[in-house]
């Protein structure tokens, strides 16, 4: 398809209303897809990926289908990372893939579809004003098409155990599919929760995830947020992840890209309160032909914000990394402590960076850095490593997995911490074979 | 053990070894000096299979071997060993972790069982004690944050963890304290034995008080100009290098 064959093509795909109240707004989202089309390279946020790959496929929506999905949550080993589970297949809520322990009291964990009806009072102030579709062709479309998603509420002062939430695409064999699966956070004040988001595939088909996920943080709340994505190295990944943080709000996002064909990523923060604390940390890591793309925007809007964030690419084979981060510090948000940091690490002559950090700053009164870096792996290294005798595949995969290190180290849920690693190391290996037949 | 026939080996184009030779047999203790720039680390590094030398004439026979031909993990397999002038910090990487990992390559390949993580342990335990090294050192990445001399130490203590047949020093005596040269010397020397043969590039008489060399060499311009005991050593640090470069 063209992009315009494309567009026509998804503005008459269809989707279930739902309810009544929340038609104008997936209305007007669609009427902002229908006008701004599939981005191009000459977008300055598209400027290094290009999304024709993904626009020449049509993509039918995912039937939501969850049979066998136990199987393959077992074999992405995330089946006991955390006490509580939400799952959605296709984007739709699956009541019978849910694992709940005790909620306290007051906390809701559903289906987004089931929320928006039984408790519109806590989802409409949020749903679609944290993460604006209006200039986001891909947020867009989500708003307009996503039927269902998975909801989470936390009260006042309540602490839940860790839940993990699992978007898995149906990834039929009769060809491919789209998913546009949906998410709103929303943590009362002084509340706390840590989230693990997982993203694949139910085959290692050519499918597309266009996920929003909205977080929403109200004064003194704190959110340690994962999100481990593993698509298939044929589908597609558009997310964007976008957080509010209220008064002394503390917000950390780690994020992990493994998978997909051609991802893009964006996490962005926005302070809407003075004292708030964020921290983005990310690692993506492309063989063969991978294409991910990372955005992140931090908005200092509030005075006495700090911000620490810390990407690192690595990237083998033909493939390649965007970093794009941009610190946007507000008129009036003086005292603002932000710190930005990408670093690169390239295992072949062909693989290719992006990186674009960048600071916008309109107080005086800032405390502001960032650079990034790109390099090899340093040949004295890995001379040395082989001199104790490491072949050269081990002293590659060490290396890397050095490297890698400092982002995994700060992963607080160590059953977390260790699927991490485990696919991480299982991808470097690959990675590290690759680079040795160069 | 080790046999070296007119070795020449040039770096970016330019000849720094200009014809070597040396038999080095087990048991034996040989030490190389010289001054600064003749070699000895190109040496060091040639032997233990470094890239970016071009050997341009010669051999090196290493147990009946042609050691030039093998990979840098097989020398050290093989029971090579180089302990490094300048010990790297390699950020990210695990101390503890990489080490059993290299040694039980080395078992492997030696046909010995692999050793689970206690039963290493416990040798790291024990190996640490010989070079009088501070344990809690192994759980930081590679080096990262060491002192120089914590960094010799680190490189002996590897030394007696992975057990060579040949271990080639180079200046692990320099940047060392009197104490720490005096431990550092006690390790060697344990590991002294009629199957091990070592190297020991050094500038100092210093070093050979602590660990007397059977041999005594002194490189310069790319060869090696004299050799001789124990007591050449002695006069070089009288007469200087000027002496035998002549
Ligand atoms: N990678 C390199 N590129 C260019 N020149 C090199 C390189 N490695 C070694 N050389 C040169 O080769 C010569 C011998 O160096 P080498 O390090 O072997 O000396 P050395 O005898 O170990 O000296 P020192 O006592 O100072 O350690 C020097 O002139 C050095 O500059
Ligand atoms: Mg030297």
């Amino acid at each position: 398809m063209t992009a315009s064959e494309a567009k026509a093509y998804y503005l008459t795909q269809p989707s279930a209303p739902g309810p009544e109240w929340a038609r104008p707004v997936r209305q007007k989202a669609l009427e902002r897809f229908a006008a701004l089309g599939f981005p191009t390279t000459h977008d300055e946020d598209w400027k290094y990926t290009s999304v024709e790959p993904l626009v020449k496929i049509p993509f039918a929506a995912g039937s939501g289908g969850d049979d066998g999905a136990e199987r393959r949550i077992a074999d992405f080993g995330v089946e006991d990372l955390t006490p509580n589970r939400l799952v959605a297949v296709d984007g739709r809520f699956s009541n019978r893939l849910a694992r709940l322990g005790d909620l306290p009291k007051g906390v809701i964990a559903c289906g987004l579809a089931q929320a928006m009806s039984a408790h519109r009072n806590l989802v409409e102030p949020y749903w679609t004003r944290i993460a604006d579709y209006r200039e986001q062709a891909f947020s867009a479309l989500n708003t307009a098409r996503a039927e269902d998603g998975i909801f989470l509420f936390v009260p006042a002062g309540v602490t839940l155990a860790p839940i993990q939430l699992l978007f898995i695409s149906s990834a039929a064999e009769d060809g491919p599919t789209v998913s546009h699966p949906r998410c709103l956070v929303v943590l009362g004040r002084g509340s706390q929760a840590t989230v693990v988001e997982s993203y694949f595939g139910m085959r290692d088909e050519a499918y597309w995830t266009n996920a929003v996920t909205e977080i929403v943080l109200d004064d003194n709340a704190v959110f340690d947020g994962y999100k481990i994505q593993m698509e298939s190295e044929r589908g597609f990944h558009i997310a964007t992840q976008e957080a509010r943080l209220g008064r002394d709000a503390v917000f950390t996002s780690h994020s992990f890209a493994l998978g997909a064909e051609l991802a893009r990523n964006d996490v962005n923060a926005a302070f809407v309160g003075e004292g708030g604390d964020c921290t983005l940390n990310g690692l993506y890591v492309t063989a063969g032909f991978q294409h991910v793309d990372n955005h992140t925007r931090i908005d200092h809007k509030q005075p006495r914000c700090t911000s620490r964030e810390l990407y690192k690419g690595i990237m083998g084979g033909k493939s390649r990394g965007v970093f794009n981060g941009k610190i946007y510090v507000h008129a009036h948000a003086e005292k603002t402590d932000a710190r930005q940091t990408n670093r690169n690490l390239l295992l072949s002559e062909e693989a290719w960076v992006d990186t674009k950090p960048q600071l916008e700053i309109h107080n005086n009164d800032v405390k502001c850095s960032h650079g990034s870096t790109i390099g090899q792996l340093d040949d004295d290294a890995v001379f040395f490593l082989r001199s104790r005798g490491l072949d050269l595949h081990a002293a590659i995969g060490l290396l890397t997995q050095g490297f890698a290190n400092d982002i995994t180290g700060r992963v607080k849920q160590a059953p977390v911490a260790e699927v991490m690693e485990r696919k991480l190391s299982e991808k470097i290996d690959l990675m590290a074979q690759e680079k040795e037949r160069w | 053990m080790l046999v070296i026939k007119n070795l020449h080996a040039n770096v970016e184009g330019r000849e720094i070894l200009r014809g070597i030779d040396l038999t080095v047999n087990a048991g034996e203790v040989h030490a190389i000096m010289g001054p600064n720039g003749s070699g000895k680390s190109t040496l060091a590094h040639i032997l233990a299979g470094r890239e970016g030398y071009e050997v341009t004439e010669g051999q090196v026979l290493y147990q009946g071997k042609d050691l030039l031909a093998m990979a840098p993990e097989e020398r050290a397999r093989e029971g090579i060993f180089l302990a490094f002038q300048y010990p790297l910090e390699i950020p990210g990487v695990n101390t503890t972790y990489f080490l059993k990992a290299a040694l039980n390559a080395i078992r492997k390949h030696r046909s010995q069982p692999e050793l689970d993580a206690m039963d290493f342990l416990a040798l790291v335990k024990e190996k640490t004690k010989l070079v009088e090294m501070d344990q809690s050192l192994l759980n930081r990445p590679i080096n990262e944050g060491f002192s120089g001399g914590e960094k010799k130490r680190n490189e002996i203590f590897q030394m007696a963890l992975l057990d060579p047949k040949l271990a080639i020093l180079d200046e692990t005596d320099s940047g060392l304290d009197i104490d720490a040269l005096r431990v550092v010397a006690g390790g060697v020397n344990a590991l002294r034995s009629p199957e091990r043969a070592m190297v020991l590039i050094t500038h100092y008489q210093r070093l050979l008080n602590y660990i007397v060399p059977d041999y005594v060499h002194v490189l310069s311009e790319g060869r090696i100009v004299k050799s001789g005991d124990k007591r050449l050593a002695q006069e070089l640090e009288e007469k200087g290098y000027g002496w035998v470069e002549g």
